[in-house]
C-alpha cells in the first residue's frame, strides 16, 4: 500500500467489499437459475419477488434462517461447527485483492495473484473439515475426493498463473493488468484453457463434481448440514465462482482494459467476469460428471503437461521479446 | 471393431461430442420456452379429458351399474320407490325409482372411468375441470348436488372424423320409411290359375 490510509476509508473498503460479496454470489447464483432453466427449455423461478423471480435466493436464505441447525450426535461438534466458516472466508479474503480497475482495490497487495491462489486453496479445508466431522461415510468419502481433486489440479492452476506472472513479470494483479497485452489472449491460451479446467475443478462444479456426486454418495461432505451452516456452504460455492471468475478475468482476459477503461473500467472487470461465470454455467448444464479416475487422468495426463508447456512458451516468449 | 472404437466412430469422439452439448444447450437458451405458468393461464385441455365425473340427475334411473362395476367401490347410490297413480280410469299404477343419494368419493376414484361407460342412459359424464382439490381427504366425497353442478363444464361431444360412419340416431333417421307391406293378393291379382300351380307343388310335396 502507497500512502497511509484513514481508517474510515478502512471501515468504507471493508463494507463495500462484504456487500460485494454478499451480493455478486446471489447474482451468480440467480443468473445460473435462469440460465439453466432456459438452457433446458424451462423458466426457472418467476414468483419471488414479482419480476422474473429476482428474489428466489433471498427467499432461500429466509428459509434456511428457519431451519433447525441440526448437530449429529457423533459429529466431532466444533469442527463440524467450524467447517462452513473456514470454507466461505477465504473467498471473503481472496476477494479483496482483486482489482476492480485502475487503483479500484479493497486492498492492494504486491504478491496478489499469489494470495488469491493461497486463500482459495484454505476454502478446500472446510469441506475436507466437514467431511472428516460429520461421522458419515458418505460425507468423509466426498471430503476425500475434495482433497484428492484439490491434489491434482492445484499444481496445473498455479502453473498457469506462474505463466501469466512471467508474461507480466510481476506477481500484483494490478500490475498484471497493466502489462496485459490482446496478444495474451492467443499466447497465453493453452494457459487460460488449463487454468479454467483447474478452477472449475477447484470449485467441484460440474462436469468435475464427484465430491458432492448425488448418485453416488448423496451430498458428500455436505450431506449432514442443515440450515445456514449447508446455506454457507452453498454461498461458498457461488462466491468460489466469483472469486475465480474475477481471477480469471485479471490473469487472462485484461481486467479493466477496454475501451474508455479510465472512465469505466471497473464495468469493464465486471462484464468479463459475469461472461466467464456464465461460461462456467453453461458447462455445468451441458456435460455429464466425469468419473474419479477420469478425473485425476485428466489433471494428470492432460493438464500438467499443458500448463508446463505453456510455461516454456512463455519463457520463450519473455526472452525472445523482452 | 470393439464397441468402444465403434461408439466413437458413431460420436466423433470426446472433443465434438463436447462442443456439440454446449451447442444444443446454447441453442435451446435462444429459443423461447413453452412453459403454460398454470395459475396465470388455463391449461388447453383436449376434450377427452379426465378431470372430474359430472352426473345428470335426470338421467340416472338408479340401476346401480356403476356402483357394481366401479373397481373402487366408490360410488353410493340410495334410493327408493314411488308409486305413481295410474293416469287413466281402470289403469294400472306403475312404480319409479327416485334416487336419494348419489356420491362419488374423489379419494377412492381411480378415473378409469368405467362407470361412464357402463351407464345405459347417459347420466355420467367425464368433465375436464380438474381444480376441486381439498386440504382434507374426507371432503373429496361429493354428492349429487356437486356432482351436477359440474355438468356445467362438460363439453360438446368433439366432431366425427370426416370420413366416418354417420352416428346410429342420424342412420336411423335418414333411412327411408319401412314400406307398408301389402297383401300378396292386392299385388298379384288372381287372374289366371295360380291354385292350380300351387295345388300341383302340393300333390309333389
Amino acid at each position: 500500500m502507497g500512502a497511509p490510509v484513514s481508517a474510515l476509508e478502512v471501515v468504507l473498503r471493508a463494507v463495500v467489499t462484504l456487500l460485494a460479496f454478499l451480493v455478486l454470489p446471489l447474482v451468480v447464483g440467480q443468473t445460473e437459475h435462469k440460465v439453466m432453466a432456459h438452457m433446458q427449455g424451462r423458466l426457472g423461478p418467476m414468483y419471488a419477488g414479482g419480476f422474473h423471480g429476482w428474489a428466489q435466493l433471498v427467499a432461500d436464505g429466509v428459509k434456511f434462517v428457519q431451519k433447525e441447525d441440526i448437530t449429529p450426535s457423533r459429529a466431532d461438534r466444533w469442527v463440524f461447527r467450524l467447517a462452513p466458516g473456514v470454507a466461505l472466508v477465504p473467498y471473503l479474503v481472496a476477494i479483496c485483492v482483486i482489482p476492480l480497475g485502475p487503483g479500484l482495490v479493497a486492498a492492494d497487495v504486491d504478491a496478489g495473484a499469489l494470495f488469491v491462489l493461497a486463500a482459495a486453496g484454505v476454502g478446500i479445508l472446510g469441506t475436507l473439515m466437514a467431511g472428516w466431522a460429520s461421522a458419515n461415510k458418505y460425507s468423509l468419502l466426498g471430503s476425500m475426493r475434495s482433497a484428492a481433486q484439490l491434489l491434482s489440479y492445484e499444481l496445473p492452476m498455479v502453473l498457469s498463473v506462474a505463466s501469466v506472472a512471467l508474461a507480466a513479470g510481476t506477481l500484483s494483479l494490478g500490475g498484471i493488468v497493466e502489462q496485459w497485452n490482446p496478444w495474451w489472449l492467443l499466447w497465453q491460451l493453452p494457459g487460460a484453457i488449463c487454468f479454467f479446467t483447474a478452477a472449475l475443478a477447484e470449485l467441484q462444479r460440474p462436469p468435475f463434481d464427484m465430491p458432492v456426486a448425488d448418485s453416488e454418495i448423496v451430498f458428500g461432505a455436505y450431506t449432514e448440514y442443515t440450515g445456514l451452516r449447508f446455506a454457507f456452504f452453498l454461498l461458498a460455492e457461488y462466491a468460489g465462482i466469483v472469486v475465480m471468475s474475477f481471477f480469471f478475468t485479471v490473469l487472462f482476459l485484461g481486467g479493466w482494459r477496454g475501451p474508455f477503461d479510465d472512465a469505466v473500467g471497473w464495468v469493464w472487470t465486471l462484464l468479463k467476469a459475469l461472461l466467464v461465470a456464465v461460461v462456467i454455467i453453461w458447462f455445468r448444464v451441458s456435460w455429464p460428471r466425469l468419473r474419479e479416475d477420469q478425473l485425476q487422468r485428466l489433471a494428470w495426463v492432460w493438464l500438467v503437461p499443458l500448463a508446463l508447456v505453456q510455461l516454456a512458451l512463455t519463457g520463450a516468449g519473455v526472452v525472445v521479446f523482452q | 471393431m470393439t464397441e468402444h472404437e465403434h461408439r466413437r466412430r458413431l460420436t466423433g469422439g470426446i472433443l465434438p461430442g463436447l462442443v456439440k452439448g454446449l451447442a444444443t444447450t446454447a441453442r435451446t437458451l435462444a429459443r423461447p420456452s413453452h412453459t403454460a405458468e398454470y395459475p396465470d393461464t388455463q391449461p388447453s385441455l383436449p376434450p377427452r379429458s379426465r378431470g372430474v365425473i359430472a352426473l345428470t340427475e335426470e338421467n340416472c334411473t338408479s340401476c346401480m351399474l356403476c356402483a357394481r362395476e366401479c373397481p373402487d367401490w366408490c360410488i353410493y347410490i340410495d334410493s327408493h320407490k314411488e308409486t305413481i297413480p295410474a293416469t287413466t280410469e281402470g289403469g294400472r299404477d306403475r312404480q319409479r325409482n327416485v334416487l336419494d343419494r348419489f356420491a362419488i368419493d374423489f379419494s377412492l376414484c381411480m378415473y378409469c372411468g368405467i362407470c361412464i361407460e357402463v351407464c345405459p342412459f347417459d347420466a355420467l359424464h367425464w368433465s375436464p375441470e380438474f381444480e376441486y382439490a381439498e386440504t382434507d381427504i374426507r371432503d373429496l366425497l361429493h354428492e349429487k348436488d356437486r356432482l351436477g353442478q359440474w355438468m356445467q363444464t362438460v363439453p360438446p361431444p368433439p366432431a366425427l372424423d370426416p370420413a366416418s360412419a354417420e352416428p346410429a340416431e342420424i342412420a336411423a333417421a335418414n333411412k327411408p320409411p319401412r314400406a307398408v307391406r301389402e297383401p300378396p293378393a292386392l299385388r298379384e291379382p288372381p287372374a289366371a290359375g295360380p291354385p292350380a300351380v300351387r295345388t300341383e307343388e302340393g300333390d309333389g310335396a
